[in-house]
């Protein structure tokens, strides 16, 4: 009985100290500049959605004036640059990662490793090389770099930890299959991409997280027309001041994608599929 | 002419060669159980076959036409494995489909196929479940199922019966010969476990150090073995081996001078082994000629049969198999074995060939 409630205050604990900064934007997306910053604080407030409609209409009033921001479209560059990123890396890594579980080529594990390095260089590194060759071969501000740059986050997460998932698959369950009269293109598509469902569900939802919240790369290597919400978000700070609230309504839109993806997905990670595949 | 034709196999892994120069043939029709001790490369012997290894050198001819190079799809055969590998996110009825769907568009010749073979088999009551919701009996005949169900000229049955429990695999050693019969395919049986493999095979070949000791019918396997590790590969309770040099016709046995009958009577003198099946020996309470005093220590009943162990007066431990049925009941304590000259093995020490009697 002790134990439970221990276990209880300490989940309680917890809970509040990850999810209270997230209540407190909500909250603060209904509220205005003044209420935002009045002194001190009170969670009791007549709730606006000026905040949202500016976001959505484009328009922000300030003191200042009438300010023209794009949000909505940032929004949808980062929609795109996500997933078309995850698309081409799944399109790219998912195959690679078969071919690195499954044969022995010389220099296998090189090629692997020198793919998984890419996620230890800080970004910055390769940056200023980056912005001076994407100048001379005309792919700065153009989606299609922004989605070559974003296979650096997404094609070795997703080729490393996909890769483990098709070593765990017994191979004689392939061989099985090709034996039945199925060639190796069709066992690859009907036996091996579906038992390694939840690892590539999994793979492809975190390359999306890290996709979507990448913000350097963006920066430097597109204009404001291009660039994801992560960005976009700067322009709240203007010359007449932080637009704390438009600030907190942008970060609600722009994580709920993101989270209704991860509890749409999560069924599938948890699914354990290969369950009674093979005696062992 | 010969459906499979195996033609100086070998395969290494490293440094580790676990197939050595190995030729086999097999008649259209045939069952030839593969047995050997675990870890000498069975299993690799039917992946080869299969096509799902590469051979370092020789050939496979299959159906009279060699596929030593050719992709496993393309090389029609039907295959069982060990664990055996169901597709798990398929459920039983697709499992078996499976070995059908890459030749067969009509859905209603594949349904009329898979529920023919699962009737078969006695499972046509879980056809819809997933494989992780069978029983292990049931997994293997679905494994078993999905080997038959395309009717193939070559089934290779890596061990099916490994996994299951003793009571399935008892029904099955039954059922199978004349499953295996019905379908008219050619078989290579994969076992480990001699009792299986005399029941199933028409010929039996014994694998050791990547290569056949021996491939023959099952009673000639047990009754000439070819060498000494083939003799005691076969037979609960092993084969009695006593090492010793035969002396005109005759073998000492803890001093007691044992007729081997004239047909050894050329081997005087040659370093061999003698090998006595426990069946063969017969107890006796006297002396009699040609009999060796032995001490029985132990006896085992069987049911079927009565196993005793004994010692002989030089420390040697010997095996004696007795019918049950016998009303006498068997004590500890002294008493005289004696043997048939006939049934006796004689192997050659250093090389392990069974010494073969002169007419």
């Amino acid at each position: 009985m002790m134990e439970r409630i221990l276990r209880g205050a300490a989940i309680t604990l917890i809970l509040v100290f990850f999810l209270f900064p997230i209540f407190w934007i909500v909250l603060m997306s209904f509220q205005t500049n003044e209420d935002i910053l009045r002194i001190p604080p009170s969670p009791f407030f007549t709730p606006t959605l000026s905040n949202y409609t500016a976001l959505i209409t484009g328009k922000l009033v300030s003191n200042a004036g009438t300010l023209d921001i794009a949000f909505m479209h940032n929004l949808w560059n980062s929609v795109l640059l996500s997933t078309v990123s995850v698309a081409v890396a799944l399109v790219l890594g998912v195959p690679a990662a078969y071919a690195f579980a499954r044969y022995k080529f010389p220099l296998s594990e090189d090629i692997a490793f020198t793919l998984l390095s890419f996620r230890f260089a800080p970004p910055l590194l390769v940056l200023l090389p980056l912005t001076l060759y994407f100048q001379e071969i005309g792919l700065t501000d153009t989606y299609v770099g922004l989605v070559w740059v974003y296979q650096l986050i997404a094609l070795p997460l997703i080729l490393w930890i996909v890769r483990g998932y098709f070593e765990d698959i017994s191979p004689d369950i392939e061989s099985a299959y090709r034996i039945a009269g199925h060639s190796w293109p069709a066992t690859f598509l009907k036996i091996a991409v579906p038992l390694a469902g939840p690892g590539i569900a999994a793979a492809g939802l975190l390359a999306f997280i890290f996709c979507w919240n990448n913000f350097v790369f963006a920066l430097i290597l597109a204009s404001a027309d291009k660039q994801p919400v992560t960005v976009g978000s700067l322009a709240f700070v203007t010359a007449s001041g932080i637009q704390y609230g438009q600030i907190a309504a942008a970060i609600v839109l722009s994580i709920t994608p993101v989270l209704a993806l991860a509890l749409y997905a999560q069924r599938y990670l948890v699914e354990g599929l290969s369950l009674g595949a093979v005696k062992g | 002419m010969a459906q499979i034709e195996l033609n100086r196999l070998s395969k290494s892994f490293k440094k580790n060669h676990v197939i050595n120069d190995l030729s086999l043939s097999a008649e259209e029709g045939e069952i030839v159980c593969i047995f050997g001790p675990s870890g000498v490369g069975k299993t690799v012997l039917l992946r080869l076959i299969a096509g799902v290894e590469e051979p370092d050198r020789g050939d496979i001819c299959l159906n009279g036409r060699d596929v030593t190079e050719a992709a496993p799809e393309t090389r029609g055969v039907g295959i069982a494995f060990q664990n055996f590998a169901l597709f798990p996110h398929m459920s039983a009825y697709d499992n078996i489909g499976s070995a059908l769907t890459a030749r067969e568009r009509d859905k209603n010749v594949i349904r009329i196929k898979v529920e023919r073979v699962a009737k078969l088999l006695k499972i046509s009551h879980v056809l819809q479940q997933a494989p992780r919701e069978l029983s292990n009996g049931q997994k293997q005949r679905t494994a078993l199922a999905r080997a038959l169900v395309a009717d193939p000229k070559i089934l290779l049955l890596d061990d099916p019966l490994r996994n299951v429990d003793a009571k399935l695999r008892y029904e099955m050693r039954l059922e199978l010969p004349s499953l295996l019969k019905a379908s008219g395919s050619t078989v290579l049986y994969v076992t480990q476990d001699y009792k299986e493999a005399m029941a199933l095979g028409d010929r039996i070949a014994v694998l050791i150090d990547g290569g056949f000791a021996q491939i023959a019918a099952p009673s000639e396997i047990y009754r000439r073995p070819a060498t000494l590790e083939v003799a005691r590969l076969f037979g609960d309770p092993t084969i009695n081996l006593i090492p010793g040099r035969p002396d005109g016709g005759s073998f000492a046995i803890a001093g007691v001078a044992v007729p081997l009958g004239p047909t050894y009577a050329s081997e005087t003198g040659r370093a061999c082994v003698l090998g006595l099946r426990p069946e063969s020996l017969k107890l006796s309470s006297q002396a009699k000629p040609g009999a060796f005093p032995v001490e029985i220590i132990a006896v085992t009943p069987l049911n079927e049969k009565v196993v005793l162990l004994a010692h002989t007066p030089d420390g040697r431990e010997i095996f004696i198999a007795e019918a049950g049925v016998e009303d006498e009941r068997r004590a500890p304590g002294p008493a005289f074995a004696h043997f048939d000259p006939a049934e006796a093995l004689l192997f050659d020490e250093a090389s392990g060939q069974r010494i073969e009697p002169a007419l």
